[in-house]
């Protein structure tokens, strides 16, 4: 585990989520600046000294816009993961439990329920979601995070089934422990660990799919600073500043390459 | 030439995980005569298997030899560069490994798996491999040989898998072939036969055997000499007789005294002064009435249990004996209501429970505990030992806090272990403490029956005596009945009073143990209890 957590790329993995947390949490430790002010007289500067990132249309410092977006983009993206997980385990926790005994029918029919989540794109979910409940982070969080559900469910219902078959487990019953306690203190929480690595993992994802959903138009409204919408607000002078795009674009890379790699780690380690 | 095919000097072993460094095998000496029988004892840890390994330098990854010298016919192993050793290996010295189910590619006929051998060391031709392969079929005693070499590993049972395997041990004339465990994992008649194979090739052959076993039952039957292994070094070695028949050191003494096989007397109370209060009645307290189960096998049904009936008294033992696949722990579980029964009778203090169901099976719960045969399976990961035992208290809503942590204390000084133990995860208990904690949570609720399934075949033999022996002194103390499930005679004639014999789903012979062991009726249990290593 220390000789794996010491590797370079899992080292700089933690770094930069480390950075990405600091970002969303004090921003202002990491730009001092007002991310909605621009100086009408530094339209569009390239990346410099004083202005990393470089200025945008209305001569906002994108470097500050990026770091400043950073609480909405992933404080949406956490919470679709909180979503996904809950409702997800929730099902899987309940299915798992009910097959074989009083619930094999529920279990069959809420499975292929979550068979026709998983096979409608998350991004498509969202979508749909965004458009009933009407725009903004929020409902983003709820749309991705429902597009997530499915693939947690399937994963608690494997666990739990696998837990269930475990000698613990009839042990208890046989101990005269009630059903529902056995439930509680020894299947779910030996089922857990998979859940909580898959959990670290769809967070990359969800970082992503939350970008895109903001890229689109559906998210934050302007002036707030979002990653998505930093990118596309870049995109009709990405041939004469491919500094707005390409900058706020390469912060998400990084952060989600650096989410995915440390959930490996965790991952692996069971 | 030397009288001695193996001597082994000051050999060292260390294994290194992390920075920690552990030194298995401490200097051991050891050699074996041209064709005869060595037999290497020892527990778990002891560092036999090391010692065997490091032999051939097949030692896992992270394992080395540290120091000391192999001498093989005069060659220094330890030396030798690895191309040479390899046309030892197989050649010249061979192994027979210790799970039968585990060593054959089960993709490979069983024939081809034998041939490729002899034609690596013998360089034969494809076709005159073959027809050797199933002469060595036939020499191993395996009926319709030419049928077998065309089929695979998994249409074979593991005593036939474990002959195949010594077969491929002898197939090219080896002058030693180390055993490791070569049965442990097969059944008491099934080992006698392939012990007997060993035995007899290796007289034939003139083969050099070094036997790898944990059981002294085996050693006495089956070798010349003895070597006795406790932490990496040797305690005692010598002839067959000194070593076993009048044990020079304490750690064989007790060894031996351990060994179920070697003893002939049911285990008494070790208790100070103070037997039961009231004189035991032996009530009839479980009874089963034709009990049968069947399962669906594909198209067929496969009858596990049959019109099985037997009485487990208050405060006496019953062992229910057979080997794998006779049913035993199918009856055990219906029984103990964790299986339903497909017909018969469960009754309970004359009460029938049989379709006991919710609220009332809890409550009876409360009267029947079952302990598992695996110490690691059956506690909670995730639990401390004063958690685990606390359990059944708190499902039943037993004492407060304060209270229940008393009893945990004094359940564990019950099965003997230290309080301290309490925090513990299981993680950090070996196999026997685990089994201690396991029998110390079924009393939690003072049932009046155990059932216990095969609670000691997990574990090394001192450890199955200290854990038997607990088990006795609770009954007498307590005045429980145990429905004992096991497949080891010797463990029987430890512990119990009453013998269920079954075989294939149905109860063969039954009677008090003493007549059982001595005078049975049956051919089957006759067979049963001769095959028992180290018996008279």
């Amino acid at each position: 585990m220390i000789r794996r957590l010491l590797r370079p790329t899992t080292l700089l993995s933690l770094l930069i989520v480390l950075i990405a947390a600091v970002m969303a949490l004090a921003p202002g430790l990491l730009a001092p600046g007002d991310p909605l002010a621009g100086v009408t007289g530094d339209r569009l500067l390239a990346p410099g000294l004083a202005h990393p990132f470089g200025t945008d249309a209305l001569g906002r410092d994108v470097y500050t816009r990026t770091v400043h977006g950073a609480f909405l983009s992933l404080a949406a993206a956490t919470a679709a993961v909180l979503v996904g997980g809950i409702a997800g385990g929730a099902i899987g926790l309940v299915c798992g439990a009910l097959r074989g005994r009083v619930g094999t029918t529920v279990d069959f029919v809420v499975m292929r329920f979550v068979d026709v989540l998983i096979a409608v794109p998350g991004i498509l979910l969202a979508l749909i979601v965004v458009a009933t409940l009407g725009f903004g982070p929020w409902s983003i969080a709820l749309g991705v995070g429902l597009g997530a559900a499915g693939s947690f469910a399937r994963v608690m219902r494997a666990q739990v089934l696998r837990v269930r078959g475990e000698e613990y487990v009839e042990a208890a019953a046989t101990l005269g422990v009630r059903p529902l306690t056995v439930l509680g203190r020894h299947i779910l929480p030996n089922a857990m660990r998979p859940v909580l690595a898959m959990a670290a993992l769809e967070l990359g994802t969800a970082i992503l799919s939350v970008s895109t959903i903001s890229f689109l138009g559906f998210g934050v409204q302007p002036p707030s600073p979002e990653w998505g919408a930093l990118v596309s607000d870049g995109r009709d002078y990405i041939a004469t500043a491919w500094w707005l795009t390409v900058l706020p674009g390469a912060v998400i890379v990084c952060v989600v390459l650096a989410v995915t790699r440390l959930a490996r780690v965790i991952g692996v380690e069971r | 030439m030397s009288d001695e095919i193996l001597s082994v000097d000051g050999l060292q072993v260390a294994y290194t995980s992390g920075r920690r460094t552990v030194e298995a095998v401490r200097g051991v000496d050891l050699s074996v005569p041209r064709g005869g029988i060595v037999a290497l004892v020892g527990e778990s840890g002891s560092g036999k298997s090391s010692v065997s390994q490091a032999l051939v330098r097949r030692l896992p990854e992270n394992g080395s030899i540290t120091g000391g010298a192999i001498r093989f016919d005069g060659v220094d192993l330890t030396r030798v560069r690895e191309r040479t050793l390899r046309r030892i290996r197989g050649g010249q010295i061979a192994f027979v490994p210790q799970d039968p189910n585990a060593s054959l590619n089960p993709v490979m006929r069983i024939g081809e798996q034998i041939a490729e051998q002899i034609r690596l060391h013998a360089g034969m031709s494809r076709a005159d491999a073959a027809k050797r392969a199933v002469e060595i079929l036939g020499d191993v005693g395996i009926p319709h040989p030419e049928v077998r070499a065309a089929q695979y590993p998994h249409e074979l049972s593991g005593g036939m898998k474990q002959r195949v395997l010594i077969g491929m041990a002898w197939s090219c004339d080896p002058r030693l072939v180390i055993a490791d465990e070569p049965t442990s994992a097969l059944d008491v008649t099934v080992q006698r036969r392939v012990l007997d194979q060993i035995e007899q090739l290796a007289e034939t052959r003139g083969t050099a055997v070094l036997l790898v076993t944990h059981d002294l039952g085996v050693a006495k039957d089956r070798a010349q000499h003895v070597v006795v292994m406790q932490q990496g070094l040797v305690v005692d070695q010598g002839t067959t007789a000194d070593v076993l028949g009048t044990p020079r050191t304490d750690y064989t003494r007790e060894l031996v005294a351990a060994a179920p096989g070697l003893t002939t007397r049911r285990l008494e109370p070790t208790l100070e002064g103070d037997s039961p209060a009231e004189p035991v009645t032996h009530r009839p307290l479980l009874e089963v009435v034709g009990l049968r189960k069947t399962f669906a096998q594909g198209e067929d049904t496969f009858v596990a249990a049959d019109d099985v009936s037997f009485v487990v008294p208050a405060g006496q033992t019953v062992a229910l004996v057979g080997e794998s696949g006779s049913g035993k722990t199918t009856t055990a579980r219906m029984a103990a209501r964790i299986t339903q029964a497909d017909g018969g009778l469960v009754l309970f203090r004359g009460k029938d429970i049989t379709d006991l169901r919710g609220a009332g099976l809890r409550e009876w719960r409360r009267s029947v505990q079952v302990v598992y045969q695996n110490p690691f399976g059956s506690l909670d990961p995730r639990m401390s030992v004063e958690a685990l035992i606390a359990e059944p208290l708190r499902a039943f809503r037993i004492g407060s806090r304060p209270e229940r942590a008393r009893r945990v204390r004094d359940l564990l000084d019950s099965v003997r272990l230290p309080s301290t133990v309490a925090e513990r995860l299981p993680a950090e208990l070996s196999g026997g403490q685990r089994q201690r904690v396991a029998i110390a949570r079924a009393l939690a609720l003072q049932p009046e029956l155990l059932v216990l399934d095969e609670p000691v075949s997990a574990l090394d033999v001192s450890v199955q005596t200290q854990i038997l022996q607990v088990l006795v002194d609770l009954q007498a103390a307590l005045g429980l009945g145990y429905l004992f499930i096991t497949h080891d005679f010797g463990v029987v004639r430890q512990i119990s009073d009453h013998v269920v014999v079954m075989r294939q789903g149905r109860v063969v012979e039954q009677g008090p143990a003493e007549r059982m062991l001595t005078r049975p009726e049956s051919d089957y249990a006759r067979e049963l209890i001769e095959a028992v290593p180290g018996a008279l």
